[in-house]
């Protein structure tokens, strides 16, 4: 028997209810097994960082910033987000490599997206933000700070190059 | 005037909402204008952040809430035939957010508060601006307790009977709120207040943004329940037939109390202090709520379709035609309907795990709300006046003819605002921007855009002063309303017996509180389980 039967006499209605109850469920199963599936995730590492005191941490002093390569071709960039731009301000990175952003802010809340691609975080000051991507594309973009952050956010953006594999990485 | 009725209370707060409502239009058009670059004489990152600050808080929080308050009574005194509960206790209610909006919007005005009506800190506003938003929500709280209590009232002295649906809509509505605006209240009350005085140094930001998300996805359900209600219990009247199913209307009402408040959690998607695991299972939880908006379309369609064939239309789609569009409630209801279609559409890819991050935070999302909220949930706030200004007045509406027609403009300025504001979001246009120097390849994509909302703003801001002039003459009218009472839908079947859990909402309180701690209960925790930095206040 309809569970729904005793709320609700109309048999079209409790088609529907059903119909839109499978909707939810199978449009919410999709994209859940499609985000394992190719295991997209956004960026959820949970690990706090004293922003106040950046230059003093070993990984986001000033000299350590930058793009780094792995031992096991991957490649590291370590960058910092602070009114109004993102450090350092040019990165050039491999194509078609995996590429792990880590992102710290020195003051207030930022956020970062390339536009046109899915590479986007919030950046959040106490905690560290890492990105997991690859670019498909080479070529020059732009990375924009999409959080308000101050009367100057606006201008608060920096330059993103995607370059042939050979070329390797750097920043400057 | 009926005092009963509580039509003075319920005039009071609607207008405090219009005017709100009206000055945010205005700076709408402002910042439109500002933001495409055709006007340099006017561009300044001062003035569009302080603007875009008080239009946010103006939309979202006052029209809002006093439209919810000022509907809540007239509803509950004209369904339940019964006095407001504490009338004293609700005017007070009434000018404690009212002083609460004035003490907000002096910093606001004179941009010591260019904090945008999220005000996520490190970046501090004034004190008073978090003061003033603490007044509204306490003010907004002596109104739910009011609906709470009126309910109650009513139900001990009628044993048995089954609650007006109309009262049962905007009771889950005021117990939602309560509920959902705990979150944003021990963020100000414990972090925000506190920091901003200089009591506490630092605040953990991350705290700060789950506790606000925990509000911030059920506030627009707040926004949204007047609409709903509206549409549920006086459009199938005012279409000339039947409410299609009254338990039905409960199922709905019932799924967006239970469902709405432990979503918000989506709103932390991009952040990196929650981790997968729990975005994921919220994620599922997001589609549910789906479901209630689902229903309703189901059933208010439905309900209209009986009202068309009643009036003589026939076949698969002469009924629509048949309807009485003359009447603001049916255009607005069927307008609100076309709006929400596109923008629920949208809606799905906000909510996916995965696509959102195309989107998080650029102009498709303020796209997106404009339409749905300043689109359906606003344009039923219209209607909502339209029907009951006459008869809080006993004034017939001056005139139903530029009613319509504000309403068109409405439909039309909103689409032409929208549509290329999505666009843009799609090109990778940041949100909350005042001007745009980035590479001109992006800038020339995004120019025609910008410039479309211009118009879109210009439609709107025309259709907001024919509501206002519509509004003020209808009180001066000479011609008398002849019918004073509200007139609810009568639904389909008639209604036997409730089942009490369709009756009351001890049960389904008790749930949310349940389904908020499990989903809610360790990701605030973990802020005292880890180690972790605080912020010190920042200036804009
Ligand atoms: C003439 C009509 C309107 C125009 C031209 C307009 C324009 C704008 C603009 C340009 C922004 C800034 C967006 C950004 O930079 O991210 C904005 C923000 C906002 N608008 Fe409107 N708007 C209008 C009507 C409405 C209506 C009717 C509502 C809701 C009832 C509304 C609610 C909001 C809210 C809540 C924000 C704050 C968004 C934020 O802080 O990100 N607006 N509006
Ligand atoms: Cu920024
Ligand atoms: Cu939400």
């Amino acid at each position: 028997m309809d569970p729904l039967k005793h709320i609700c006499e109309d048999p079209l209605e409790r088609k529907w209810v059903w119909i839109s109850l499978f909707l939810a469920i199978v449009m919410g199963g999709m994209l859940g097994y499609y985000a394992i599936a190719s295991n997209i995730h956004p960026p959820s590492n949970v690990e706090t960082i004293d922003s106040s005191r950046l230059h003093l941490t070993e990984e986001f002093a000033e000299d350590n910033l930058g793009v780094k390569a792995n031992p096991d071709g991957t490649v590291t960039v370590t960058m910092v987000a602070a009114r109004y731009g993102f450090y350092p301000p040019r990165i050039e990175v491999p194509v078609d490599t995996p590429v792990t952003l880590r992102i710290a802010s020195a003051d207030v809340l930022h956020g970062v997206h390339v536009p046109n691609t899915n590479m986007a975080t919030m950046i959040v000051p106490g905690y560290i933000s890492e990105v997991n991507t690859t670019f498909p594309e080479t070529g020059e973009f732009s990375l924009l700070c999409n959080e308000y952050c101050g009367l100057g956010h606006d201008s608060m953006w920096s330059r993103l190059v995607v370059v042939p594999k050979n070329e390797g990485g750097q920043s400057s | 005037m009926n005092d009963d009725k509580a039509a003075g209370l319920a005039l009071a707060s609607m207008w405090v909402g219009f005017i709100a409502f009206l000055a945010a239009v205005v700076l709408g058009v402002y910042q439109v204008a500002e933001r495409s670059g055709t006007f340099p004489a006017i561009e300044s990152p001062e003035l569009y952040f302080a603007s875009v600050s008080t239009h946010g808080v103006l939309m979202a929080f006052v029209l809002t809430t006093f439209l919810v308050m000022g509907f809540g009574y007239y509803t509950a005194t004209t369904s339940l035939g019964q006095k407001v509960w504490n009338k004293p206790l609700a005017w007070f209610g009434f000018w404690l957010s009212v002083a609460g909006v004035l003490t907000a919007a002096v910093p606001l005005l004179t941009g010591h508060a260019s904090v945008l009506y999220t005000f996520y800190p490190p970046l501090k506003a004034h004190p008073a601006f978090y003061i003033g938003a603490t007044l509204l929500v306490v003010g907004s709280w002596i109104w739910c307790l009011e609906m709470i209590m009126m309910m109650a009232v009513w139900k001990r002295a009628h044993p048995g009977e089954t609650v007006p649906l109309a009262m049962y809509g905007t009771v889950a509505n005021a117990i939602m709120w309560v509920i959902t605006s705990l979150g944003v209240a021990s963020e100000v009350l414990f972090q925000l207040i506190p920091w901003s005085l200089g009591l506490i140094e630092t605040v953990d930001v991350g705290l700060a943004r789950t506790l606000f998300s925990w509000t911030l996805h059920a506030i627009v359900y707040f926004w949204l329940f007047p609409a709903y209600i509206a549409m549920y219990t006086l459009l199938p009247k005012a279409a000339g037939g039947r409410l299609f199913s009254d338990q039905m209307g409960r199922v709905a009402f019932i799924m967006l109390l239970v469902f709405s408040v432990p979503i918000g959690f989506h709103h932390l998607y991009m952040d990196p202090f929650q981790a997968a695991g729990w975005k994921f299972l919220h994620m599922t939880g997001t589609f549910m709520v789906a479901v209630p908006t689902l229903i309703t379309g189901f059933t208010i369609i439905a309900s209209l379709e009986i009202a068309g064939r009643l009036r003589g239309g026939k076949g698969l789609f002469g009924w629509i035609g048949a309807l009485p569009w003359s009447n603001p409630m049916v255009t607005a209801a069927g307008l609100g309907f076309l709006m929400l279609a596109v923008g629920g559409f949208g809606g799905m890819i906000n909510a996916s795990y995965a696509m959102n991050a195309m989107v998080h935070n650029t102009q498709w999302v303020t796209g997106h709300f404009h339409l749905i909220f300043g689109g359906t949930v606003v344009i039923m706030y219209f209607a909502i006046a339209y029907h009951l200004w006459p008869k809080m007045t006993g004034r017939q509406l001056q005139s139903n003819g530029m009613a319509l027609t504000q309403l068109w403009l409405w439909f039309i300025g909103i689409l032409v605002l929208t549509l290329p504001w999505h666009q843009l979001g799609l090109d990778g246009q940041p949100r909350r921007i005042s001007s745009t120097p980035y590479d001109a390849s992006l800038v020339e994509m995004w120019q025609p855009n910008e410039v479309a909302m211009i118009v879109g703003g210009v439609i709107l801001l025309i259709s907001a002063l024919m509501l206002i002039l519509v509004l003020v003459k209808t009180h001066g009218n000479a011609q008398a309303e002849s019918n004073l009472e509200l007139e609810y839908a009568e639904p389909l079947h008639s209604i036997l017996r409730m089942p009490r859990l369709m009756n009351g909402f001890g049960f389904w309180t008790l749930l949310v509180v349940v389904y908020m701690i499990a989903s809610y209960g360790y990701p605030i925790a973990q802020f005292f389980l880890m180690e972790t930095h605080g912020t010190v206040p920042w200036s804009i």
